[in-house]
Protein backbone atom coordinates (compact mmCIF):
# COMPACT_ATOMS: atom_id res chain seq x y z
CA UNK A 1 0.00 0.00 0.00
CA UNK A 2 1.36 3.42 -0.90
CA UNK A 3 2.03 5.81 1.93
CA UNK A 4 0.86 9.33 2.47
CA UNK A 5 3.98 10.92 3.88
CA UNK A 6 3.58 14.26 5.62
CA UNK A 7 6.86 16.03 6.37
CA UNK A 8 6.80 18.90 8.87
CA UNK A 9 9.71 21.28 8.55
CA UNK A 10 10.49 24.90 9.20
CA UNK A 11 13.29 27.25 8.26
CA UNK A 12 16.48 28.04 10.16
CA UNK A 13 19.10 30.75 9.72
CA UNK A 14 22.01 29.59 7.60
CA UNK A 15 24.31 27.92 10.16
CA UNK A 16 27.27 30.10 9.17
CA UNK A 17 25.45 33.32 10.10
CA UNK A 18 26.27 35.20 13.28
CA UNK A 19 23.18 35.33 15.47
CA UNK A 20 22.38 38.00 18.00
CA UNK A 21 19.21 38.15 20.10
CA UNK A 22 17.13 41.34 20.23
CA UNK A 23 13.90 42.27 21.98
CA UNK A 24 10.96 42.97 19.68
CA UNK A 25 7.38 43.98 20.51
CA UNK A 26 6.43 40.32 19.99
CA UNK A 27 9.14 39.03 22.32
CA UNK A 28 12.67 37.87 21.62
CA UNK A 29 13.91 37.64 18.07
CA UNK A 30 17.10 37.75 16.05
CA UNK A 31 18.84 40.92 14.95
CA UNK A 32 18.08 41.53 11.27
CA UNK A 33 16.02 38.33 11.29
CA UNK A 34 14.26 39.00 7.99
CA UNK A 35 17.57 39.73 6.29
CA UNK A 36 19.32 36.56 7.44
CA UNK A 37 19.63 33.92 4.73
CA UNK A 38 17.59 30.86 5.63
CA UNK A 39 17.81 27.17 4.91
CA UNK A 40 15.32 24.33 5.28
CA UNK A 41 15.82 23.08 8.82
CA UNK A 42 18.61 20.47 8.70
CA UNK A 43 16.83 17.70 10.61
CA UNK A 44 13.60 18.25 8.69
CA UNK A 45 15.75 18.05 5.57
CA UNK A 46 16.92 14.58 6.58
CA UNK A 47 13.28 13.60 7.14
CA UNK A 48 12.43 14.87 3.67
CA UNK A 49 15.26 12.91 2.03
CA UNK A 50 14.15 9.76 3.85
CA UNK A 51 10.59 10.42 2.70
CA UNK A 52 11.80 10.68 -0.88
CA UNK A 53 13.69 7.42 -0.56
CA UNK A 54 10.65 5.63 0.87
CA UNK A 55 8.33 7.09 -1.77
CA UNK A 56 10.70 5.93 -4.50
CA UNK A 57 10.63 2.38 -3.13
CA UNK A 58 6.87 2.26 -2.56
CA UNK A 59 5.25 3.40 -5.82
CA UNK A 60 2.18 5.55 -5.48
CA UNK A 61 3.35 7.17 -2.26
CA UNK A 62 3.00 10.93 -2.07
CA UNK A 63 4.90 13.53 -0.04
CA UNK A 64 3.44 16.73 1.34
CA UNK A 65 5.59 19.24 3.20
CA UNK A 66 3.82 21.32 5.84
CA UNK A 67 5.73 24.40 6.94
CA UNK A 68 5.15 27.51 9.03
CA UNK A 69 7.35 30.42 7.99
CA UNK A 70 7.15 33.92 6.58
CA UNK A 71 5.92 33.07 3.11
CA UNK A 72 8.39 35.29 1.24
CA UNK A 73 11.25 33.48 2.95
CA UNK A 74 9.61 30.12 2.41
CA UNK A 75 9.38 30.85 -1.29
CA UNK A 76 13.10 31.67 -1.44
CA UNK A 77 14.10 28.47 0.34
CA UNK A 78 11.73 26.30 -1.68
CA UNK A 79 13.42 27.45 -4.89
CA UNK A 80 16.32 25.27 -3.76
CA UNK A 81 14.56 22.44 -1.89
CA UNK A 82 12.04 21.92 -4.68
CA UNK A 83 14.82 20.90 -7.06
CA UNK A 84 15.71 17.84 -5.02
CA UNK A 85 12.56 15.72 -5.08
CA UNK A 86 8.89 15.91 -6.02
CA UNK A 87 6.54 17.03 -3.26
CA UNK A 88 3.54 19.22 -2.59
CA UNK A 89 3.87 22.21 -0.26
CA UNK A 90 1.26 23.06 2.37
CA UNK A 91 2.47 26.47 3.57
CA UNK A 92 1.33 28.43 6.60
CA UNK A 93 2.32 32.07 6.78
CA UNK A 94 3.70 32.84 10.22
CA UNK A 95 6.78 33.52 12.29
CA UNK A 96 9.48 30.93 11.80
CA UNK A 97 11.93 31.84 14.55
CA UNK A 98 12.98 29.71 17.47
CA UNK A 99 11.16 31.72 20.12
CA UNK A 100 7.67 30.71 19.03
CA UNK A 101 5.78 28.44 21.43
CA UNK A 102 6.14 24.78 20.51
CA UNK A 103 2.61 23.88 21.68
CA UNK A 104 1.07 26.57 19.49
CA UNK A 105 3.20 25.58 16.50
CA UNK A 106 2.12 21.96 16.97
CA UNK A 107 -1.55 22.95 17.04
CA UNK A 108 -1.20 24.98 13.84
CA UNK A 109 0.62 22.14 12.06
CA UNK A 110 -1.92 19.54 13.23
CA UNK A 111 -4.83 21.69 12.06
CA UNK A 112 -3.19 22.19 8.66
CA UNK A 113 -2.57 18.45 8.27
CA UNK A 114 -6.08 17.53 9.35
CA UNK A 115 -7.43 19.92 6.70
CA UNK A 116 -5.52 18.31 3.80
CA UNK A 117 -8.22 17.07 1.40
CA UNK A 118 -8.43 13.32 0.89
CA UNK A 119 -5.83 12.43 3.50
CA UNK A 120 -6.00 8.71 4.33
CA UNK A 121 -4.80 8.64 7.92
CA UNK A 122 -4.56 4.85 7.95
CA UNK A 123 -1.65 5.08 5.49
CA UNK A 124 -0.11 8.21 6.93
CA UNK A 125 3.49 8.50 8.04
CA UNK A 126 4.15 11.77 9.80
CA UNK A 127 7.79 12.75 9.35
CA UNK A 128 9.77 15.66 10.74
CA UNK A 129 13.04 16.54 12.34
CA UNK A 130 13.89 15.21 15.78
CA UNK A 131 14.70 18.75 16.84
CA UNK A 132 14.97 22.01 14.96
CA UNK A 133 18.06 24.15 14.60
CA UNK A 134 16.08 27.05 16.10
CA UNK A 135 14.05 26.14 19.19
CA UNK A 136 15.81 22.78 19.44
CA UNK A 137 13.17 21.37 21.79
CA UNK A 138 12.35 18.08 20.12
CA UNK A 139 8.70 18.22 21.20
CA UNK A 140 6.65 19.44 18.24
CA UNK A 141 6.35 16.17 16.33
CA UNK A 142 5.03 14.26 19.35
CA UNK A 143 2.49 16.99 20.01
CA UNK A 144 1.34 17.03 16.39
CA UNK A 145 1.01 13.25 16.51
CA UNK A 146 -1.08 13.39 19.67
CA UNK A 147 -3.35 16.05 18.24
CA UNK A 148 -3.91 13.81 15.20
CA UNK A 149 -4.51 10.77 17.41
CA UNK A 150 -1.36 8.90 16.41
CA UNK A 151 0.07 6.97 19.36
CA UNK A 152 2.84 5.02 17.63
CA UNK A 153 5.71 7.47 17.74
CA UNK A 154 9.47 7.26 17.29
CA UNK A 155 12.12 9.85 18.12
CA UNK A 156 15.66 10.30 16.82
CA UNK A 157 15.10 7.82 14.01
CA UNK A 158 18.09 6.83 11.90
CA UNK A 159 16.56 4.07 9.77
CA UNK A 160 13.17 2.88 8.51
CA UNK A 161 12.64 -0.34 6.62
CA UNK A 162 9.42 -2.02 5.56
CA UNK A 163 9.40 -5.82 5.90
CA UNK A 164 7.53 -8.27 3.71
CA UNK A 165 4.42 -8.07 5.93
CA UNK A 166 4.31 -4.29 5.61
CA UNK A 167 5.49 -3.72 9.18
CA UNK A 168 7.81 -0.80 9.85
CA UNK A 169 11.21 -1.69 11.29
CA UNK A 170 12.58 1.42 12.96
CA UNK A 171 15.94 2.26 14.50
CA UNK A 172 15.91 5.04 17.09
CA UNK A 173 18.95 6.53 18.79
CA UNK A 174 19.25 5.89 22.49
CA UNK A 175 21.93 6.90 24.94
CA UNK A 176 25.45 5.60 24.61
CA UNK A 177 25.75 5.44 20.84
CA UNK A 178 23.22 2.62 20.52
CA UNK A 179 20.06 2.10 18.49
CA UNK A 180 16.78 0.72 19.77
CA UNK A 181 15.05 -1.41 17.14
CA UNK A 182 11.25 -1.55 17.10
CA UNK A 183 8.63 -3.12 14.87
CA UNK A 184 5.45 -1.17 14.24
CA UNK A 185 2.78 -3.36 12.65
CA UNK A 186 1.37 -0.69 10.36
CA UNK A 187 0.86 3.04 9.83
CA UNK A 188 -0.11 5.58 11.02
CA UNK A 189 3.06 6.50 12.85
CA UNK A 190 5.13 9.53 13.73
CA UNK A 191 8.84 9.40 12.91
CA UNK A 192 10.95 12.30 14.14
CA UNK A 193 14.24 11.85 12.31
CA UNK A 194 17.81 12.26 13.41
CA UNK A 195 20.23 12.39 10.51
CA UNK A 196 19.50 9.01 8.92
CA UNK A 197 22.18 7.83 6.55
CA UNK A 198 21.18 9.30 3.21
CA UNK A 199 23.15 12.00 1.42
CA UNK A 200 21.43 15.16 0.23
CA UNK A 201 19.77 14.49 -3.14
CA UNK A 202 21.28 16.28 -6.08
CA UNK A 203 19.39 19.07 -7.83
CA UNK A 204 17.10 18.38 -10.77
CA UNK A 205 15.98 21.67 -12.33
CA UNK A 206 13.05 20.00 -14.10
CA UNK A 207 11.74 18.63 -10.81
CA UNK A 208 12.15 22.10 -9.38
CA UNK A 209 10.15 23.71 -12.14
CA UNK A 210 7.37 21.13 -11.84
CA UNK A 211 7.22 21.59 -8.06
CA UNK A 212 7.22 25.36 -8.22
CA UNK A 213 4.27 25.42 -10.62
CA UNK A 214 2.09 24.06 -7.80
CA UNK A 215 3.95 25.78 -4.98
CA UNK A 216 3.56 29.34 -6.16
CA UNK A 217 -0.26 29.31 -6.06
CA UNK A 218 -0.14 27.47 -2.72
CA UNK A 219 2.18 30.12 -1.30
CA UNK A 220 -0.08 32.92 -2.54
CA UNK A 221 -3.03 31.31 -0.78
CA UNK A 222 -1.09 30.44 2.39
CA UNK A 223 -3.23 30.97 5.45
CA UNK A 224 -1.88 32.95 8.36
CA UNK A 225 -0.87 30.77 11.29
CA UNK A 226 -2.22 32.48 14.39
CA UNK A 227 0.31 31.45 17.00
CA UNK A 228 -0.30 32.11 20.67
CA UNK A 229 2.09 31.62 23.56
CA UNK A 230 2.05 30.66 27.20
CA UNK A 231 5.74 31.52 27.41
CA UNK A 232 7.28 34.65 28.80
CA UNK A 233 10.94 35.45 28.43
CA UNK A 234 12.87 37.22 31.19
CA UNK A 235 16.04 37.35 29.13
CA UNK A 236 17.76 35.96 26.07
CA UNK A 237 21.51 36.40 25.84
CA UNK A 238 24.59 35.11 24.10
CA UNK A 239 26.94 33.10 26.29
CA UNK A 240 29.46 35.53 27.70
CA UNK A 241 32.42 33.21 27.88
CA UNK A 242 35.21 33.88 25.41
CA UNK A 243 38.39 31.92 25.95
CA UNK A 244 41.84 33.43 25.90
CA UNK A 245 43.27 31.08 23.32
CA UNK A 246 46.96 30.29 23.74
CA UNK A 247 48.45 29.62 20.31
CA UNK A 248 51.40 27.24 20.32
CA UNK A 249 53.39 27.15 17.09
CA UNK A 250 56.87 26.18 15.89
CA UNK A 251 57.10 23.57 18.63
CA UNK A 252 58.22 19.97 17.88
CA UNK A 253 55.46 17.39 17.71
CA UNK A 254 57.06 15.39 20.52
CA UNK A 255 56.88 18.38 22.85
CA UNK A 256 53.23 19.01 21.98
CA UNK A 257 52.48 15.35 22.54
CA UNK A 258 54.12 15.46 25.97
CA UNK A 259 52.07 18.52 26.92
CA UNK A 260 48.89 16.82 25.72
CA UNK A 261 49.74 13.61 27.56
CA UNK A 262 50.23 15.53 30.80
CA UNK A 263 46.94 17.35 30.26
CA UNK A 264 45.04 14.15 29.51
CA UNK A 265 46.42 12.44 32.63
CA UNK A 266 45.45 15.34 34.93
CA UNK B 1 4.38 26.82 45.92
CA UNK B 2 2.86 24.80 43.13
CA UNK B 3 2.62 21.02 43.54
CA UNK B 4 5.68 19.47 41.89
CA UNK B 5 6.08 15.90 40.68
CA UNK B 6 9.49 14.37 40.08
CA UNK B 7 8.86 11.79 37.36
CA UNK B 8 11.64 9.27 36.76
CA UNK B 9 12.16 6.08 34.82
CA UNK B 10 14.40 3.12 35.38
CA UNK B 11 16.80 1.50 32.96
CA UNK B 12 15.95 -1.86 31.38
CA UNK B 13 17.92 -3.42 34.25
CA UNK B 14 15.63 -1.80 36.82
CA UNK B 15 17.99 0.83 38.20
CA UNK B 16 17.65 4.59 38.22
CA UNK B 17 20.00 6.28 35.72
CA UNK B 18 22.32 9.03 36.90
CA UNK B 19 20.10 11.60 35.17
CA UNK B 20 17.26 10.62 37.54
CA UNK B 21 19.30 11.54 40.61
CA UNK B 22 20.33 14.81 38.96
CA UNK B 23 16.67 15.72 38.38
CA UNK B 24 15.85 14.79 41.96
CA UNK B 25 18.66 17.08 43.11
CA UNK B 26 17.12 19.98 41.15
CA UNK B 27 13.72 19.30 42.72
CA UNK B 28 15.19 19.28 46.22
CA UNK B 29 16.28 22.89 45.76
CA UNK B 30 12.68 23.91 45.03
CA UNK B 31 10.93 22.58 48.15
CA UNK B 32 8.48 19.73 48.58
CA UNK B 33 7.63 17.32 45.80
CA UNK B 34 5.80 14.12 44.90
CA UNK B 35 7.73 11.24 43.37
CA UNK B 36 6.77 8.77 40.64
CA UNK B 37 8.79 6.18 38.75
CA UNK B 38 7.92 4.06 35.73
CA UNK B 39 9.78 1.17 34.16
CA UNK B 40 11.24 -2.17 35.16
CA UNK B 41 11.48 -2.61 38.94
CA UNK B 42 9.98 0.86 39.37
CA UNK B 43 8.48 0.36 42.85
CA UNK B 44 11.77 -0.68 44.41
CA UNK B 45 13.64 2.05 42.56
CA UNK B 46 11.12 4.63 43.78
CA UNK B 47 11.46 3.51 47.38
CA UNK B 48 15.24 3.72 47.14
CA UNK B 49 15.02 7.53 46.69
CA UNK B 50 11.66 8.37 48.28
CA UNK B 51 12.85 10.01 51.50
CA UNK B 52 11.16 13.37 51.86
CA UNK B 53 8.65 12.88 49.03
CA UNK B 54 5.03 13.82 49.78
CA UNK B 55 3.76 10.78 47.92
CA UNK B 56 5.37 7.90 46.03
CA UNK B 57 3.86 6.08 43.06
CA UNK B 58 5.15 3.63 40.49
CA UNK B 59 4.10 1.78 37.37
CA UNK B 60 5.98 -1.35 36.48
CA UNK B 61 5.45 -4.57 34.56
CA UNK B 62 5.84 -5.79 31.02
CA UNK B 63 4.11 -2.81 29.43
CA UNK B 64 6.72 -0.32 30.63
CA UNK B 65 9.73 -2.59 30.94
CA UNK B 66 11.09 -1.12 27.72
CA UNK B 67 11.08 2.38 26.26
CA UNK B 68 8.13 2.79 23.90
CA UNK B 69 6.00 5.85 23.22
CA UNK B 70 2.52 4.34 23.47
CA UNK B 71 3.06 2.62 26.81
CA UNK B 72 5.30 5.26 28.37
CA UNK B 73 2.83 8.00 27.51
CA UNK B 74 -0.08 6.20 29.18
CA UNK B 75 1.99 5.44 32.27
CA UNK B 76 3.37 8.97 32.58
CA UNK B 77 -0.09 10.45 32.11
CA UNK B 78 -1.49 8.23 34.87
CA UNK B 79 1.31 9.09 37.28
CA UNK B 80 1.13 12.82 36.55
CA UNK B 81 -2.63 12.90 36.94
CA UNK B 82 -2.61 10.86 40.17
CA UNK B 83 -0.09 13.23 41.76
CA UNK B 84 -2.18 16.32 41.07
CA UNK B 85 1.02 18.18 40.25
CA UNK B 86 1.02 21.16 37.93
CA UNK B 87 4.78 21.13 37.37
CA UNK B 88 6.48 17.86 36.45
CA UNK B 89 10.27 17.66 36.56
CA UNK B 90 11.79 14.78 34.62
CA UNK B 91 15.19 13.89 33.22
CA UNK B 92 15.72 14.80 29.56
CA UNK B 93 16.63 11.27 28.53
CA UNK B 94 15.64 10.10 25.09
CA UNK B 95 12.96 7.89 26.66
CA UNK B 96 11.21 10.83 28.30
CA UNK B 97 12.02 13.22 25.49
CA UNK B 98 10.06 10.89 23.24
CA UNK B 99 7.07 10.33 25.51
CA UNK B 100 6.45 13.39 27.67
CA UNK B 101 5.79 16.05 24.99
CA UNK B 102 2.88 13.93 23.78
CA UNK B 103 1.59 13.56 27.34
CA UNK B 104 1.72 17.34 27.71
CA UNK B 105 -0.37 17.65 24.54
CA UNK B 106 -2.88 15.08 25.87
CA UNK B 107 -3.29 17.06 29.07
CA UNK B 108 -3.46 20.38 27.19
CA UNK B 109 -0.26 21.48 28.88
CA UNK B 110 3.24 22.33 27.73
CA UNK B 111 6.68 20.77 27.70
CA UNK B 112 10.14 22.29 27.76
CA UNK B 113 13.26 20.23 27.24
CA UNK B 114 17.03 20.69 27.60
CA UNK B 115 16.52 22.75 30.75
CA UNK B 116 19.86 23.44 32.44
CA UNK B 117 18.60 25.22 35.59
CA UNK B 118 15.37 25.95 37.46
CA UNK B 119 15.08 29.01 39.69
CA UNK B 120 13.02 29.00 42.91
CA UNK B 121 10.31 31.05 41.18
CA UNK B 122 10.09 28.26 38.55
CA UNK B 123 11.82 30.25 35.83
CA UNK B 124 13.82 27.89 33.67
CA UNK B 125 17.04 28.32 31.74
CA UNK B 126 17.42 26.67 28.36
CA UNK B 127 19.35 27.10 25.13
CA UNK B 128 18.15 28.22 21.73
CA UNK B 129 19.58 28.01 18.23
CA UNK B 130 21.62 24.96 19.12
CA UNK B 131 23.39 26.32 22.21
CA UNK B 132 24.10 29.70 20.64
CA UNK B 133 22.01 31.69 23.14
CA UNK B 134 20.49 31.04 26.53
CA UNK B 135 17.03 32.15 27.64
CA UNK B 136 15.41 32.51 31.03
CA UNK B 137 11.70 31.90 30.71
CA UNK B 138 8.52 30.90 32.50
CA UNK B 139 5.14 29.55 31.46
CA UNK B 140 1.51 29.92 32.41
CA UNK B 141 0.37 26.66 30.80
CA UNK B 142 -0.23 23.76 33.18
CA UNK B 143 0.58 20.94 33.56
CA UNK B 144 4.10 21.92 32.62
CA UNK B 145 6.63 19.20 31.91
CA UNK B 146 10.19 20.42 32.51
CA UNK B 147 12.88 18.05 31.29
CA UNK B 148 16.25 18.56 32.98
CA UNK B 149 19.32 18.12 30.78
CA UNK B 150 21.61 15.30 31.98
CA UNK B 151 24.75 16.74 33.53
CA UNK B 152 23.10 20.04 34.47
CA UNK B 153 23.25 19.30 38.21
CA UNK B 154 25.20 17.09 40.57
CA UNK B 155 23.28 13.91 41.42
CA UNK B 156 21.79 13.72 44.90
CA UNK B 157 22.50 10.85 47.26
CA UNK B 158 19.81 8.19 47.22
CA UNK B 159 17.84 8.16 50.50
CA UNK B 160 15.26 5.37 50.88
CA UNK B 161 11.85 6.20 52.31
CA UNK B 162 8.21 5.19 52.00
CA UNK B 163 7.10 2.36 49.76
CA UNK B 164 5.47 3.22 46.45
CA UNK B 165 1.82 2.84 45.61
CA UNK B 166 1.82 0.76 42.42
CA UNK B 167 -0.70 1.87 39.80
CA UNK B 168 -2.02 -0.36 37.00
CA UNK B 169 -1.22 0.33 33.37
CA UNK B 170 -2.87 -1.26 30.36
CA UNK B 171 -2.64 -0.06 26.79
CA UNK B 172 -2.83 -1.53 23.32
CA UNK B 173 0.02 -0.77 20.99
CA UNK B 174 1.08 -1.82 17.51
CA UNK B 175 4.75 -1.46 18.40
CA UNK B 176 7.02 -4.21 19.67
CA UNK B 177 10.52 -3.39 20.85
CA UNK B 178 12.87 -5.94 19.31
CA UNK B 179 16.11 -4.99 21.02
CA UNK B 180 19.22 -2.89 20.73
CA UNK B 181 22.04 -2.61 18.25
CA UNK B 182 25.36 -1.43 19.56
CA UNK B 183 29.00 -1.93 18.66
CA UNK B 184 30.96 -4.60 20.51
CA UNK B 185 32.57 -3.35 23.71
CA UNK B 186 36.01 -3.27 22.08
CA UNK B 187 34.65 -1.32 19.11
CA UNK B 188 32.68 1.18 21.15
CA UNK B 189 33.68 4.74 20.35
CA UNK B 190 30.86 6.73 21.99
CA UNK B 191 31.32 6.82 25.75
CA UNK B 192 29.14 9.40 27.50
CA UNK B 193 31.02 8.92 30.79
CA UNK B 194 34.51 9.42 29.33
CA UNK B 195 36.65 12.28 30.64
CA UNK B 196 37.92 13.20 27.18
CA UNK B 197 36.16 13.74 23.87
CA UNK B 198 38.46 13.25 20.88
CA UNK B 199 37.09 14.90 17.75
CA UNK B 200 38.32 14.18 14.24
CA UNK B 201 37.88 16.65 11.42
CA UNK B 202 38.02 16.34 7.65
CA UNK B 203 41.72 17.24 7.59
CA UNK B 204 42.55 13.62 8.41
CA UNK B 205 41.40 12.64 4.93
CA UNK B 206 43.17 15.38 2.98
CA UNK B 207 46.43 15.12 1.07
CA UNK B 208 49.43 15.32 3.37
CA UNK B 209 52.95 16.72 2.85
CA UNK B 210 53.86 13.96 0.39
CA UNK B 211 50.86 14.77 -1.77
CA UNK B 212 49.06 11.56 -0.82
CA UNK B 213 46.13 10.81 1.45
CA UNK B 214 46.77 8.50 4.40
CA UNK B 215 43.31 7.56 5.55
CA UNK B 216 44.33 4.06 6.70
CA UNK B 217 46.96 5.48 9.00
CA UNK B 218 44.55 8.20 10.13
CA UNK B 219 41.97 5.60 11.05
CA UNK B 220 44.54 3.53 12.87
CA UNK B 221 45.92 6.51 14.85
CA UNK B 222 42.46 7.70 15.83
CA UNK B 223 41.05 4.31 16.79
CA UNK B 224 44.16 3.28 18.71
CA UNK B 225 44.06 6.49 20.71
CA UNK B 226 40.33 6.24 21.41
CA UNK B 227 40.39 2.55 22.36
CA UNK B 228 43.57 2.71 24.40
CA UNK B 229 42.57 5.79 26.40
CA UNK B 230 38.84 4.98 26.57
CA UNK B 231 37.90 8.38 25.24
CA UNK B 232 34.71 9.22 23.41
CA UNK B 233 35.00 9.86 19.67
CA UNK B 234 33.30 12.70 17.86
CA UNK B 235 33.44 14.03 14.34
CA UNK B 236 32.84 17.17 12.36
CA UNK B 237 29.91 17.13 9.95
CA UNK B 238 32.11 17.35 6.89
CA UNK B 239 33.90 14.15 7.80
CA UNK B 240 30.79 12.03 8.37
CA UNK B 241 29.22 13.48 5.25
CA UNK B 242 32.21 12.18 3.27
CA UNK B 243 31.50 8.70 4.66
CA UNK B 244 27.79 9.01 3.80
CA UNK B 245 28.63 9.93 0.24
CA UNK B 246 30.30 6.57 -0.23
CA UNK B 247 33.90 7.72 -0.02
CA UNK B 248 36.14 5.22 1.75
CA UNK B 249 37.22 7.48 4.58
CA UNK B 250 37.26 6.57 8.25
CA UNK B 251 34.36 4.13 7.88
CA UNK B 252 33.92 3.76 11.64
CA UNK B 253 32.54 7.30 11.82
CA UNK B 254 28.78 7.70 11.46
CA UNK B 255 26.30 10.49 12.02
CA UNK B 256 26.07 9.27 15.63
CA UNK B 257 29.54 10.73 16.13
CA UNK B 258 28.70 14.12 14.70
CA UNK B 259 29.20 17.02 17.12
CA UNK B 260 27.69 20.42 16.37
CA UNK B 261 24.78 22.24 14.82
CA UNK B 262 23.25 19.10 13.34
CA UNK B 263 24.90 16.66 15.69
CA UNK B 264 25.13 16.09 19.40
CA UNK B 265 26.18 18.35 22.25
CA UNK B 266 28.14 15.96 24.45
CA UNK B 267 29.27 16.66 28.00
CA UNK B 268 32.88 15.82 28.81
CA UNK B 269 35.41 17.51 31.02
CA UNK B 270 37.99 17.78 28.24
CA UNK B 271 37.90 17.92 24.48
CA UNK B 272 40.70 17.51 21.93
CA UNK B 273 39.93 18.58 18.38
CA UNK B 274 42.15 17.43 15.55
CA UNK B 275 42.14 18.56 11.92
CA UNK B 276 38.95 20.52 12.44
CA UNK B 277 38.64 24.24 11.74
CA UNK B 278 36.46 25.16 14.69
CA UNK B 279 33.79 26.95 12.72
CA UNK B 280 30.68 28.04 14.60
CA UNK B 281 28.29 25.29 13.39
CA UNK B 282 30.71 22.70 14.77
CA UNK B 283 31.71 24.53 17.91
CA UNK B 284 28.12 24.95 19.12
CA UNK B 285 28.32 21.25 19.92
CA UNK B 286 31.26 21.99 22.26
CA UNK B 287 29.21 24.26 24.48
CA UNK B 288 29.44 21.92 27.46
CA UNK B 289 33.07 20.81 27.01
CA UNK B 290 34.98 22.53 29.80
CA UNK B 291 38.64 22.31 28.75
CA UNK B 292 39.32 22.52 25.03
CA UNK B 293 42.47 21.99 23.02
CA UNK B 294 42.88 21.79 19.27
CA UNK B 295 45.50 20.71 16.77
CA UNK B 296 45.37 22.39 13.39
CA UNK B 297 47.85 23.45 10.70
CA UNK B 298 46.12 26.82 10.34
CA UNK B 299 46.92 29.34 13.09
CA UNK B 300 44.01 31.51 11.94
CA UNK B 301 41.35 28.81 12.12
CA UNK B 302 38.13 29.23 14.07
CA UNK B 303 39.55 27.67 17.22
CA UNK B 304 41.94 30.62 17.57
CA UNK B 305 39.00 33.02 17.93
CA UNK B 306 38.46 32.49 21.63
CA UNK B 307 36.94 29.03 21.33
CA UNK B 308 39.80 26.78 22.46
CA UNK B 309 42.05 27.14 25.50
CA UNK B 310 45.10 26.01 23.55
CA UNK B 311 45.57 25.77 19.79
CA UNK B 312 48.58 23.74 18.68
CA UNK B 313 49.64 24.73 15.17
CA UNK B 314 51.02 21.38 14.12
CA UNK B 315 50.55 18.29 11.99
CA UNK B 316 48.04 16.07 13.79
CA UNK B 317 49.56 12.93 12.24
CA UNK B 318 52.94 13.72 13.81
CA UNK B 319 51.48 14.73 17.17
CA UNK B 320 49.25 11.68 17.42
CA UNK B 321 52.14 9.35 16.49
CA UNK B 322 54.14 10.85 19.34
CA UNK B 323 51.18 10.79 21.68
CA UNK B 324 50.65 7.09 20.99
CA UNK B 325 54.14 6.44 22.36
CA UNK B 326 53.40 8.30 25.57
CA UNK B 327 49.92 7.03 26.47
Amino acid sequence: MPYQIIVCGGLAPDPLQTLEPVTTPAGPGLKNELMLPAVFDPWAGHALYEAANLAKNVPGSVIKVVSIAPKAKLQQVMMTVAQKLPFELVPLDGPGGGFTDSASVATALADAIAAIPGLDKSQMLLFGGWESATRGAGVVMQMVGEKLGITEQFLAVDELKVDESGALIIKERVEGGRHQVSKCAAPPAVLAWATGNLPEPSNHPQTGMANMRAMMPALQKAKAAALTSTLSYASVALPAVTRQTKIVKDVPAAQIAQELADWIKQ
Amino acid sequence: MEPILVLLHTTDEGALPKAALETLAVAQTLGTYHLAVLGANAAAAAQSVSAGALSVRAIEGDAVAVSRYATDAVAAQALATASGATVILAPCTLRFQRALPGVAARLNGACDTHVVAVDPDLSIHRWYYRQRMEATQSRTARPWFVLIEPGAADPCAAQPGAAAEVLPCAVETRTEVIGYQSPNADQQTIRPDAQLLFVAGAGWTKKQKDGQTHTDEAGSLILNFVQHNKTSLGSSKSLVDLSGEGQAVLPFLTHLHQVGQTGSTPRHRKGLSTCCHGEEPHVVGWRFINERRAINLDAACGWARGKADVLYVADAFEVMRELAKLL
